[in-house]
């Protein structure tokens, strides 16, 4: 069993306490032991390698960072560690975690009422239960605000119309997260898989996070009852509260696949013998790509360690969670790149991570707010003027 | 049943090893650390007999310096109760039975119905430590234990023979046993159980407090890397294989004594 070594160039782990190190190392063991071995086959086959739900709740993988309900209240760096960890494994797999716990578990918990609390949380916490999140429509991706889906209240309960694609674990979720458009603004609802009126398609054919489930869910005439309203969530901002959530862990999360990428490329050079019989690595351009690589993932732990910490002050707003998501994300997909280029032919086979992580960097670039939007917020920040429209 | 595991904390596997100035130990200061694994498997075995049971107490014990804390943490992650430390810098300046006597005193203290210790150390190798400590605490012992049963105010345990050779036997409580790797499946410290461990007690013990006087009857002269002597010979058979293939089996046979 191969054991990651780590990457920390500049005695960054000296940020990090004892506990902290110890999440990473536990994570990091069960991706080395129960992830690497097989995402390659999940991947090509376009399967989400589900038998890992049990031990990541017994592990405490879902919904991590949050309090209550059975979950590990850890802080927010040890949230961070355990995301960069497990999308070392495969962006596909984080996405699970984030989704579950940022995106499912994160509402539930803040906007929730007690009884939707009580039913969800402890089973969502074990991977008892399966949640997914549906923001994203056909017509509205990076603009959510103009949803078309609606509810309208109808007595006691609420009748939800309109579609939501591109939805994480839609298919395989026991609850959803939907946002719809009501009378007084977009509210959140929580929806079992099975009530009558809603139905959900296996979105095929992608090229990129292959080893994770998405799909369309359609909901016609569907009746839900009046307490399957999230109590606490008015407004667009709820629903970008959790992107909130779910960004930070990427932030994170895009290390871990940018790590794996490097430490493989690394290797490989200092093995891989082209003229002369010196090793790739031995060559000034070989040794360029390796040095512009462990700069960049060097700043962005930096970047990654900071918010975190911010975030465990409560100091840590969306504009920051804006600058992490999008320049680790974008250093993540050039490290993919170069160190792809790095092992030549060998790149692009499935037995290195490489091509795996690239592809599926190529969503997380596009999911939880594109490159260009995340540049939008920055630029709104700094300048006072949002620039969207 | 209250069980005591001993465990150490060791370089990690597969660390690049150099022999530190004076040639006494080890360069210590680039090398991560880690559980001994046969400790591992000793603890897990605690684990899983305290949760058959229903009930006792599993606690860690360690022998070694401040650092050592870190692999204390994590078996209190894993779920022992508690743990003592014996907080010693140099452990390189004691033999086994400098170890034993410690391990033994902390124990003594606690009168445990068993006590697992692995069956030997990553680092030194020893393999004794258990097997002398049992001795000191005058109780009675098994080796390389494969599967551990508790029976009344007794434990059934199977030993590891060679050649695929097992032993089956019943020895009276309390008892010590020293563990084979990978006799059960070890599990993953959880998120939760790694912040309780924080919560859990950890008592730090020095030599004179467990009164073992300091001093070794064995010390350790040298620390080397196996020097290379490299040997090759080539048996020019010619045009004949038959020729080359006697060279060889006559080597095998008279200098290397192999067949
Ligand atoms: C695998 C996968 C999983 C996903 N999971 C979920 C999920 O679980 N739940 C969910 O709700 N959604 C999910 N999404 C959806 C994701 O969030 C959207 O794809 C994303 O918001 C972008 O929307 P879009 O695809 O419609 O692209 P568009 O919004 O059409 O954007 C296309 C391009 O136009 C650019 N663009 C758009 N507007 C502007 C502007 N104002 N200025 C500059 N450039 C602009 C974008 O940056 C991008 O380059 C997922 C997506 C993928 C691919």
């Amino acid at each position: 069993m191969a054991r990651f070594p780590g990457v920390d160039y500049l005695l960054i782990d000296s940020l990090l306490s004892e506990q902290e190190k110890m999440v990473r190392q536990t994570a990091r063991q069960f991706v080395d032991e129960q992830v690497v071995p097989i995402i390659k086959d999940h991947f090509r086959e376009g399967t989400f390698p589900k038998h890992l739900i049990p031990e990541m709740g017994r592990m405490g993988f879902f919904g991590a960072n949050l309090t209550g309900y059975g979950c590990a209240e850890m802080s927010n760096v040890e949230y961070g560690l355990l995301m960069q960890e497990i999308e070392r494994g495969d962006s596909g797999l984080r996405s699970f975690v984030s989704v579950q716990g940022a995106l499912v578990m994160y509402p539930l918990l803040t906007y929730g009422s007690e009884e939707q609390k009580s039913k969800w949380l402890p089973k969502l916490q074990s991977g008892e239960a399966i949640g997914c999140f549906g923001l994203t429509e056909p017509m509205f991706g990076s603009n959510p605000a103009g949803m078309l889906t609606r509810a309208v209240k109808d007595g006691d309960s609420w009748i939800l119309n309109g579609e939501k694609t591109w939805i994480t674990n839609g298919s395989v979720a026991d609850v959803a997260i939907v946002w719809a458009r009501t009378e007084d603004g977009i509210r959140g609802f929580v929806v079992e898989a099975g009530t009558p009126g809603f139905s959900t398609s296996v979105l095929h054919g992608k090229l990129s996070m292959r080893a994770s489930v998405t799909s369309s869910l359609a909901f016609t005439d569907c009746r839900v009852p009046g307490s399957a309203m999230l109590p606490g969530a008015k407004g667009l901002k709820a629903p970008l509260s959790c992107l909130s959530q779910a960004r930070f862990g990427i932030g994170w999360g895009v290390i871990g696949a940018a790590m794996d990428c490097y430490e493989t490329a690394r290797q490989y050079t200092v093995t891989r013998k082209q003229f002369d019989d010196k090793p790739i690595a031995a060559h000034q351009l070989v040794q360029l790509k390796l040095a512009d690589m462990i700069t960049e993932i060097t700043k962005a732990q930096l970047l990654a360690i900071h918010c975190g910490r911010l975030k465990d002050e409560g100091k840590l707003d969306p504009a920051h969670i804006s600058m992490l998501k999008r320049n680790n994300v974008a250093i993540a997909l050039d490290v993919a790149r170069a160190s792809r280029d790095l092992l030549g032919g060998n790149g692009i086979m499935e037995e290195y991570p490489l091509m795996r992580h690239l592809c599926n960097l190529e969503t997380v670039k596009t999911y939880e707010g594109t490159d260009h939007i995340h540049a939008l917020v920055i630029g709104e920040r700094v300048t006072g003027v949002p620039a969207y429209k | 049943m209250k069980i005591i595991v001993a465990i150490k904390q060791v370089p990690t596997r597969d660390s690049q090893l150099n022999v530190a100035d004076g040639g006494k130990w080890i360069e210590e200061d680039d090398l991560t650390f880690e559980i001994n694994e046969p400790d591992a498997y000793a603890l897990e075995e605690a684990l899983q007999l305290k949760e058959r049971d229903g009930e006792g107490e599993v606690i860690a014990l360690c022998l070694g310096p401040s650092r050592a804390t870190q692999t204390i943490r994590e078996a209190l992650a894993k779920g022992a109760d508690r743990a003592i430390h014996i907080e010693e810098e140099q452990l390189e300046g004691l033999d086994t039975l400098g170890i034993a006597k410690l391990l033994a005193a902390a124990v003594k203290a606690e009168n445990p119905d068993l006590i697992l210790t692995g069956l030997q150390s990553d680092d030194f190798g020893y393999g004794q430590t258990g097997v002398v400590m049992a001795e000191l605490l005058g109780i009675p012992h098994a080796t390389i234990i494969m599967q551990v049963e508790k029976q009344g105010n007794a434990i059934k345990v199977k030993r590891e023979l060679e050649d695929g050779w097992f032993q089956n036997m019943t020895i009276p409580l309390p008892a010590l046993l020293t563990i084979q790797s990978g006799i059960n499946k070890l599990r993953y410290a959880t998120l939760m159980g790694i912040k309780k461990a924080k919560t859990k007690e950890i008592k730090t013990v020095t030599a004179s407090d467990l009164g073992v006087p300091q001093g070794a009857s064995a010390t350790l002269d040298k620390v080397y890397m196996p020097q290379r002597t490299k040997q090759a010979v080539i048996f020019q058979g010619g045009d004949d294989p038959a020729k080359a293939a006697a060279q060889l089996v006559e080597k095998l046979k008279f200098e290397v004594r192999v067949i």
